[in-house]
Order: C-alpha cells, then sequence, then structure tokens
C-alpha cells in the first residue's frame, strides 16, 4: 500500500487504532447513538415524529467508519447515518430538528426523518429509493480527482442494496476510473423482511467487488477498531490513488426495518436475542472497563449526559415554531419560474385568513 | 456568423463551453474516440484530453449518477444519453435524485447537470430509437426540458443550459441534426429559457411545435397561405419553463390554436399548452383547440410515416380550425 504520509487531507498513518480518549470519545457517540436511537422510536409512537428508521446493532459500525474518514472527504449516506453526520460535527439541535420538521431543520422539512443533509459537514442528502447515493459517490470522487484534490468519498447501503443497479453501475465505474471511492456497507442482515441469504447467493457481500476489479473486505462490524481499521486502510488507498475498496460490515439490525415495520412477521425473537449477545455498544463498554480506561460511574455519567443533551434538544424542537407555509415553493429551482410565482401567488391568497377557497 | 448543421452547433456550443471554463466535463457511450455516435462530440478528446472528455460503460444509471456527484463536487457535468429511448435505466437518478437535489436538501444542494439527448423519429430508427418522450420529465418539477429547432438555438440554448444553475434535459431533434442548416452567432451566444421563438407572424390561427415539428409546421404555413389562411407559427424551445406569455399573446391575437408534437398525444406537452389556453384564454377561443400528434401507439418501424404528423395533417387540422369558427 502507497505510503501517505505526504497527504496533509490524511489522518496520521500511525493511527491505525482508536485507543485511549480517542475510543472512549468512540463510545461516548455511541452512547449517545444508541441513546438518541431509543428515544426516536419513543417519539414517534407518542406521535410527536412521523417516522423512524432505527439504527440499533449498528452503532460501531457508524462511529467506526465516520472517525475513519476525514473532514474533507465527502459522505453520500443512505437513511441510518444520523450517527456519521453527529461525529462529523453536524449539531445533535440540527439532527433532532430534521426529525421534528420544524423551522429549524437545514433541509426545511422536505423529507421525512432520517433523510438528513448537512453541507457543512460534506454529508450528501439522503433520499429513500435504495442505492441510488452509490454512483453519485463514484462521481464525486472523480470530481476530487480532477482538481486534483486528494480527498476520497464514503458512501453508506445496506445489505438490500447490492441487489439494486445503482451499487452494480456505481462499482463498476469505480472500477473503470479508479475512483477513490470507499463502499461502506453494512450487512445487516435484513432488508425489511428479506433476509441476507435471499439477497444474493454469493457467500459474502464483500466478494462482488472482486467482478469490478478492486479488494472487497469483510469486517466484523460490531467491533469499532476493526471497522476504523478496515476503513482506514481503505481510505489510504484511495487518496494513494489505488482505487475503492468495498468494505462490508457485519452488523444485525435490533429493530425494525422503520416504525411502519413489525419484523415479528418475518424474524424470530431468539435470534435477535442471539444477535444482542453481540452488542456494539455493550462490547466496547466491557472492554473499556476491562482497560481501565472507563469506570462504572464514567459510564453512568457518560449515559446522563447523553439523555440530558437528547431530552434538551427536543425540548428546543417542540419549542420551535412550524415551517412557513409558502416555503414550498422555496429551492424548486434556483429562481422561481413565472409559472410557480402564479402558484405561490394562489396559494397564499388560500391560505390567508378569509381567502379565497380555489 | 457561421453556416452549421444542428449537430454541429451542438458541437461547437460543447466545445466553446469547455474552453470557457474547465469544469465543463462531457460523459457518456462512445462521445471520445468516436465523438458520439452521432459526432455531436467529435474533436473534443483530442481538444480537452481524457480527463474531461469520459468514454464510459454502458450504464445510463452510471453516466447520470455520477455526472450527479460531479455537478455536487462543484463541477458542470454534460452527460449524452446516447437515444433518449434509453434514458430509462437513468430515470430513477434523473427523476428522483437531479431533479430534486435542491429542493429536498432545502436548497443546501443544487446540483446542475445538463443531461443530452437525442429525441425523436423520422430516421428510420424503429420503436427504441424514435420516441419522444419529454413529458415524462416535463411532469417532473425540478428539471427544466428545452428543445432547439435550429442551429443557432441548438448553441444558444446549450450554452445557457451549461450555465444556468439548474437540471436540464436538453433535447435534440436528431432528424433534422443534419437536414437543417443555419447561421449561427459565433462566441457566447445564448438563448433565453423560457421565451418562445416566433417563426413567422400569422393572423388567422396559432401553430406551437417545437424540435422536428417545426419545420413540418413551416412548410404547412407556407401550404396554407396558399389558400388564404394566415398561420402563425411558434416555436416554444424551452417546454420547461414555458413561455405563457408568448403562447397566450399569440391566441389573443389570432382566436384559434393547434398544437404539433410527434409524442403520443395522451399526457402529452399539447396537453398542458391546451389546458393553458382553457384557463386563461378561453374567452379569446373562436373554435375548439387541435391537438396534431403521433398515435396513441408505440412507435412503428416500417410504417412511422404513417405515425408521424406531416404537414398533410397539419394543414388538414388548421383548415377545419379555421372553418369551426
Amino acid at each position: 500500500m502507497a505510503a501517505t504520509a505526504s497527504r496533509p487531507s490524511a489522518p496520521a498513518p500511525s493511527e491505525d487504532r482508536l485507543g485511549g480518549a480517542r475510543l472512549v470519545d468512540a463510545y461516548r457517540a455511541m452512547v449517545l447513538a444508541r441513546a438518541l436511537d431509543e428515544r426516536c422510536l419513543s417519539l414517534q409512537r407518542q406521535g410527536r415524529i412521523g417516522f423512524y428508521a432505527p439504527h440499533a446493532g449498528q452503532e460501531a459500525a457508524l462511529v467506526g467508519s465516520a472517525l475513519a474518514v476525514a473532514a474533507e472527504d465527502w459522505v453520500f449516506p443512505a437513511y441510518r447515518e444520523m450517527t456519521v453526520a453527529l461525529v462529523r460535527g453536524a449539531s445533535l439541535q440540527a439532527v433532532v430538528d430534521q426529525l421534528f420538521g420544524d423551522a429549524g431543520d437545514l433541509a426545511k422539512g422536505r423529507q421525512m426523518p432520517n433523510h438528513f443533509a448537512f453541507r457543512d459537514q460534506h454529508f450528501v442528502s439522503a433520499s429513500s429509493p435504495i442505492g441510488t447515493q452509490i454512483p453519485q459517490a463514484v462521481g464525486a470522487a472523480m470530481a476530487a480527482r480532477y482538481r486534483k484534490q486528494a480527498i476520497t468519498t464514503i458512501t453508506y447501503f445496506g445489505d438490500g442494496a447490492t441487489s439494486s443497479n445503482d451499487f452494480h453501475a456505481g462499482l463498476n465505474f469505480a472500477g473503470v476510473f479508479r475512483a477513490p471511492t470507499i463502499f461502506f456497507c453494512q450487512n445487516n442482515e435484513w432488508a425489511i423482511s428479506l433476509p441476507r441469504e435471499r439477497q444474493t447467493r454469493s457467500s459474502t457481500l464483500a466478494m462482488k467487488a472482486e467482478a469490478y476489479g478492486f479488494p472487497g473486505v469483510v469486517v466484523d462490524g460490531n467491533d469499532v477498531n476493526a471497522v476504523y481499521a478496515a476503513v482506514r486502510a481503505a481510505r489510504a488507498r484511495a487518496v494513494a490513488g489505488d482505487g475503492p475498496t468495498l468494505i462490508e460490515a457485519q452488523v444485525y439490525r435490533f429493530g425494525p426495518h422503520s416504525t411502519s415495520d413489525d419484523p415479528r412477521r418475518y424474524r424470530a425473537d431468539a435470534q435477535v436475542e442471539e444477535a444482542r449477545r453481540r452488542d456494539p455498544v455493550a462490547r466496547l463498554r466491557a472492554e473499556l472497563l476491562a482497560a481501565q480506561l472507563l469506570d462504572e460511574a464514567a459510564d453512568a455519567a457518560l449515559a446522563e449526559e447523553a439523555r440530558t443533551r437528547i431530552g434538551e434538544a427536543i425540548g428546543r424542537a417542540e419549542a420551535t415554531p412550524a415551517l412557513e407555509p409558502l416555503s414550498i415553493f422555496d429551492d424548486v429551482f434556483a429562481q422561481p419560474t413565472a409559472r410557480l410565482a402564479e402558484q405561490r401567488t394562489d396559494c397564499a391568497a388560500h391560505l390567508a385568513p378569509g381567502g379565497r377557497s380555489s | 456568423m457561421t453556416e452549421l448543421t444542428l449537430v454541429q452547433a451542438v458541437n461547437r456550443g460543447l466545445q466553446e463551453a469547455m474552453r470557457a471554463d474547465p469544469d465543463v466535463i462531457v460523459l457518456g457511450e462512445d462521445v471520445g474516440v468516436n465523438g458520439g455516435v452521432f459526432r455531436a462530440t467529435e474533436g473534443l478528446l483530442k481538444e480537452f484530453g481524457a480527463d474531461r472528455v469520459l468514454d464510459t460503460p454502458l450504464s445510463e444509471t452510471g453516466i447520470v449518477g455520477s455526472a450527479i456527484g460531479m455537478a455536487l463536487y462543484g463541477l458542470k457535468p454534460v452527460a449524452e444519453i446516447q437515444f433518449l429511448d434509453f434514458i430509462y435505466p437513468a430515470f430513477d437518478q434523473i427523476v428522483s435524485e437531479l431533479a430534486k437535489m435542491r429542493y429536498r436538501s432545502g436548497g443546501q444542494f443544487p446540483c446542475h447537470v445538463v443531461v443530452r439527448a437525442p429525441y425523436g423519429g423520422g430516421i428510420k430508427g424503429g420503436l427504441y430509437h424514435s420516441q419522444s418522450t419529454e413529458a415524462y420529465f416535463c411532469h417532473t418539477a425540478g428539471l427544466k426540458v428545452v428543445v432547439p429547432s435550429t442551429p443557432a438555438d441548438a448553441k444558444g440554448l446549450l450554452r445557457t443550459a451549461i450555465a444556468d444553475e439548474d437540471p436540464v434535459l436538453f433535447l435534440e431533434p436528431k432528424r433534422i441534426y443534419r437536414s437543417v442548416t443555419g447561421e449561427v452567432p459565433d462566441g457566447d451566444h445564448r438563448v433565453p429559457f423560457g421565451s418562445a421563438r416566433t417563426v413567422r407572424a400569422g393572423s388567422d390561427v396559432s401553430v406551437f411545435a417545437y424540435g422536428a415539428m417545426v419545420p413540418v409546421v413551416t412548410e404547412a404555413a407556407a401550404a396554407l397561405e396558399a389558400e388564404g389562411i394566415s398561420a402563425e407559427v411558434i416555436d416554444l424551445r424551452s417546454l420547461v419553463p414555458l413561455d405563457e406569455e408568448a403562447v397566450l399573446a399569440s391566441v389573443g391575437r389570432t382566436g384559434r390554436a393547434v398544437v404539433v408534437h410527434e409524442a403520443a398525444r395522451c399526457c402529452g406537452f399539447g396537453a398542458e399548452v391546451a389546458a393553458v389556453l382553457a384557463e386563461k384564454a378561453f374567452y379569446s377561443l373562436k373554435a375548439p383547440i387541435a391537438r396534431v400528434t403521433g398515435y396513441d401507439t408505440p412507435f412503428p418501424y416500417a410504417l412511422e410515416n404513417v405515425y408521424l404528423p406531416g404537414p398533410d395533417r397539419v394543414v388538414a387540422a388548421v383548415r377545419d380550425t379555421v372553418r369551426a369558427g
């Protein structure tokens, strides 16, 4: 593998493991992720947010990968990656405002919860169609190389996405153009109701990279340092000009696909209980306790800190004004067309007190 | 001024845009070494190199998907889809992603990609090299759709498309790629979007068309003049945004309207023009609005001349409209 020490954008190559305070920071991010996930599920059940897609079971994959890339890298997420945005510096308030679709949402309430966009964090707008972000990440990587900027793009997707058109198109383009892209597949075993073994006959998802002419690696997605090391290695390859890497992080989706899903229809509770024995948050907690990087009191304080921050953010979101109704006409184009301006005027008349009703 | 064919004008527009701005990148199938199957990108690889003229694998999803990523990063990609008939693998990228990126991110991620695609019949291309499915795209909020019918407009609209801040579907009437020649202004010639062009003035009836139907309608108008019917021919050029003002002003003068396109009738763009007239010019109308369009059949190969509107069908529709009131 080519050295990356001369690249100012790459983290220092000696840091191939998270240790000490950085590992505790990773744990703090994972604790926050778990607490936020649990709270969001209850907010949805209480009718306070409209929808939620949980990520419990994927915290090590999310945090380990997010810490392994650089601030100037670009992220092309799916819809379980709020934790990646938080690790990259998006504010918890901005995340919660998106879930509530209030006036504080940077995306102006245009999308369901979980479909985040954070320009300042190079966290590209997520959509619901599966896999569409994959070739986009390749194009952005090609553009960065054209501009001679030694960065990488990382795109997140699940096991289901490996059957999509866009997965194959994206990986093929990346192989042909040797794009500096990291394909980060979180194989959480379930694409809504379809188990991993029904998604593909391939024995791993990572092996699909071989057909496109670049490496694919399998990593234990419950091990934050294994994920971190795999993404660091992929990033070093990418910025050195050695092309893309597919990483399959093997995890398990503890919760439903979304709050609209009932997983008891297609999988046994026993399987979930078995997977929970590999809980990535509990695993790192045990490691930190054993290494004496954390004690019970400090752990309890971290959990309390997370709950407090989340509670405060939710309180502020619920006190934030609703979006201005006529804002639905903004951002269709850079400048509104005459037709949109006319429709905006009609809508304003309709919304005005005593306004016309047509 | 330089005399060019329509496809040469497209080529010139690309070349000048690339000379003016290093962020302009061309990608697509066979666009590099081969210069495009219609030669629209001929010479670009030689002048600008393989970093800016990308021969891509055979995947429309990959072409448009990667172009979106390039645009998000700040480049100005111009993606070629070899035939509009082959755009559907990229439909999700265009409709779900490209058109919605600015909106769904609250304006944080504008995404300016120009997608060029030859469209339309009359080249013996059969079912899959002939269709005119612009209406699918006009129905999608966030996407601009333009169609030149002259070499000057081909270059002028293309330069505008590449300089625009929004995604643009640039449809090229391949039937008249080489059959139409005309004077094209040299230099940075731009034709604004949302501005229809009056091809010929008339007083009895307004005939609206775009792309390869413009010469058909113009020929019909000449024949009608011999019968004493004065037809005004309007080339819409820009479907989204539509120049409603020009459409309404013309019908305000003539009181009659015929809309012509080669796309199938059902939910074709003519339905939109007719609806605008019904909503906003009803009391100016002396006769029912007529449409002359492709039929609601798939595009036939051997009998394409039966399917495609010709001057005779336009003449007949105009006569009926003028006689109706």
